[in-house]
């Protein structure tokens, strides 16, 4: 065999080594990083192999826990609440949707898919939730605006439910005399499980990566949820001990804080959960978009 | 005579038939179309009223006389933002960047999905595949810690270390404009192509065995199969996905434009997209009026491309069509 013919897999193997590291290491900097001795990173910057272990920054985010487990708080329950949510939203759209003899079926299909085509742009979508649906400041604006109903994600589901829910199924129930809603609840929703995990994984994602409704519709610290802690602390380190009670005791607080290992390790923090159980969901998560793009 | 009498009579009972048959058929559907309602109530909040809301364009908003009732500003808002050279700008900025994406993810997308298509172990596929979808799922203010870390002026990984491979001085990358378009580029690959390359990779894996084999007995080699064989039979894919992508060429990512550049005022030259620069109008400006009229204008012109895109779909492959 010629050189180049046998050189092809290990090249192949070569290249994607490359890709691999592209993708990890970041992760693994800004971890470093967060354990690496603050007074090193001074002298010499930072690096991939810290000179000087000490996870000082740790024990400062321990030492004051309380915004940052608020800020999980919120992202958990809005996480929590906003999937359930969605996913039940959009299944009880998508399935009459699917049924072909549905009376309105296409004025419906059109208000929806129309959404995919056209806006009405930011701005009156801010002001219509800010001053006719007063969501500032509250929960519900990290739950509803744009993330609850996806047109896309209401076509997903549509067409496996027309294409795998047999007709004779739905046929047997409703001669059997269930009403529609029992058909669905029992016999459709069992049937549907793979599409509904997806879904819901689609939309826990998006949930739980949020930091763009927070930002725009929310400014007190109670509220806030930990993408947008993250993006407040990574601009103005400070803010994680604004609301420290007078000034002499911020003042201490900044003067003992390794302000950029804390940066790095509330970084870590926040990503933790996700790095976490991505190797228990990154299977469903790959035959989710697959099965979305093959008909795409 | 007879015929003329009759036929507004039948025409009439046919109608009034047709719509009792429609309200029977409602009756008899009513769970399914009260199943919808949520939904249906939840496009309307928050995609129809927003989207009569584009009058806001046309106005000149005062807060005491709220939405309807401040004065018709007419066609103002868009004349003050196209003599503004920040027009030119955004719309600029918005367009090169994608045209840069598309350009830059399909390149690498598509030889990542090749190459993994000739590794035979299937576990080892599965383990590339995850690894390059990590950047996918994490939300931009990871990315823009990630990238905070290579380019802190400081103490970045950059300026710090690998500057000095290349005997080169810091540059302070968050004032440096000049830099930013390549590295938006990057970060906006990094995080991307992962993703396009799985779709690519599914379409490839879904070609019939058979082609290759035969291919392989009359001697075509690797290079042969990839260029004969894989890549027209998912050209397909590879259009749709792409006519897709520039039918919102007037769209940018949000989060890689505001927080990857961590908002920096001197970085605007090169990284304000039309999206940012609504958002920093109303929010930081508070100019409603003109905001909206440059979200209407990306919206107006987003709404022909996609129909424009829809239309070339439709002539290459039919069922790929969105309508």
């Amino acid at each position: 065999m010629p050189l180049a013919a046998r050189m092809r897999i290990p090249l192949i193997h070569l290249f994607f080594w490359l890709f691999t590291i592209a993708s990890l290491l970041p992760f693994l900097l800004v971890f470093m990083v967060s354990i690496t001795d603050e007074s090193s990173i001074l002298q010499q910057g930072y690096a991939l192999i810290p000179s000087k272990l000490n996870f000082a920054a740790y024990r400062f985010l321990f030492n004051d826990f309380s915004q940052i487990a608020r800020s999980y708080g919120v992202t958990i329950l809005v996480t929590l609440i906003g999937t359930v949510a969605s996913v039940l939203i959009t299944a009880l759209f998508a399935y009459p949707l699917s049924r072909r003899d549905l009376p309105l079926r296409r004025t419906l299909s059109f208000l929806l898919f129309f959404t995919m085509l056209f806006s009405g742009g930011m701005v009156p979508w801010y002001i219509t939730y800010v001053t006719m649906i007063g969501l500032k400041n509250t929960l519900l604006a990290m739950i509803i605006p744009n993330l609850l109903l996806s047109a896309f994600n209401v076509l997903l589901m549509r067409s496996f439910f027309a294409g795998t829910i047999p007709e004779s199924v739905v046929e047997s129930g409703t001669i059997d005399g269930a009403s529609e809603l029992t058909v669905f609840l029992k016999l459709v929703v069992p049937l549907s499980a793979p599409i509904m995990a997806t879904i819901g994984l689609f939309n826990l994602l998006a949930y739980w990566n949020d930091w763009y409704n927070c930002m725009l519709f929310v400014d007190t610290p109670g509220l806030m949820n930990i993408q947008y802690l993250m993006t407040k602390t990574l601009n103005n380190v400070q803010f994680l001990i604004m609301k420290a009670e007078t000034s002499s005791q911020a003042g201490e607080l900044i003067a003992s804080m390794p302000t950029e290992t804390v940066r790095m390790a509330l970084a870590m923090i926040g990503i933790a959960p996700l790095l976490v159980a991505y190797p228990f969901f990154q299977k469903y998560y790959i035959s989710g978009i697959t099965s979305g793009a093959v008909k795409g | 005579m007879a015929a003329l009498s009759s036929t507004p009579i039948t025409t009439a009972t046919a109608a009034s038939s047709r719509s009792r048959i429609f309200w029977k058929k409602v009756k008899k559907y009513r769970a399914l179309l009260l199943m919808t309602l949520p939904g249906l109530a939840y496009l309307i909040m928050n995609n129809y009223i927003p989207m009569y809301g584009v009058i806001l364009a046309f106005k000149d908003l005062n807060y005491v006389q709220g939405i309807w009732g401040s004065p018709w500003a007419g066609t103002g808002n868009f004349k003050f933002l196209f003599h503004s050279p920040d027009a030119y700008l955004i719309t600029r900025n918005t367009i090169l960047y994608n045209a840069a994406f598309i350009v830059v993810n399909l390149v690498l997308a598509l030889l990542a999905a090749l190459l993994v298509n000739e590794i035979k172990e299937r576990a080892i596929t599965r383990f590339y595949q995850s690894t390059f979808l990590l950047p996918h799922i994490i939300s931009m203010v990871v990315v823009a810690y990630l990238v905070y870390s290579f380019l802190n002026v400081d103490s970045g990984l950059v300026n710090r270390q690998i500057a000095k491979w290349f005997g080169a001085g810091a540059i302070s990358w968050y004032n440096e404009p000049a830099y930013w378009p390549y590295i938006l580029v990057v970060v906006n690959a990094w995080k991307n192509v992962g993703y396009l390359a799985i779709i690519y990779f599914a379409a490839i894996i879904g070609i019939d065995k058979e082609y290759y084999e035969a291919a392989t007995i009359d001697g075509a080699s690797k290079w042969r199969q990839m260029t004969r064989i894989t890549l027209p039979l998912i050209a397909p894919v590879i259009i749709v996905m792409t006519l897709l992508a520039i039918s919102s060429i007037m769209r940018s990512d949000f989060g890689l434009f505001y927080q990857v550049p961590m908002n920096s005022g001197p970085l605007l030259p090169t990284t304000n997209t039309i999206d940012t620069y609504v958002y920093r109008a109303m929010i930081m400006r508070g100019d409603i009026g003109m905001s909206a009229a440059a979200g209407f204008y990306q919206s107006v012109v987003c709404f022909v491309l996609i129909l424009g895109a829809n239309l070339a779909v439709r002539r290459i492959s039919k069922e790929d069509a969105l309508f």
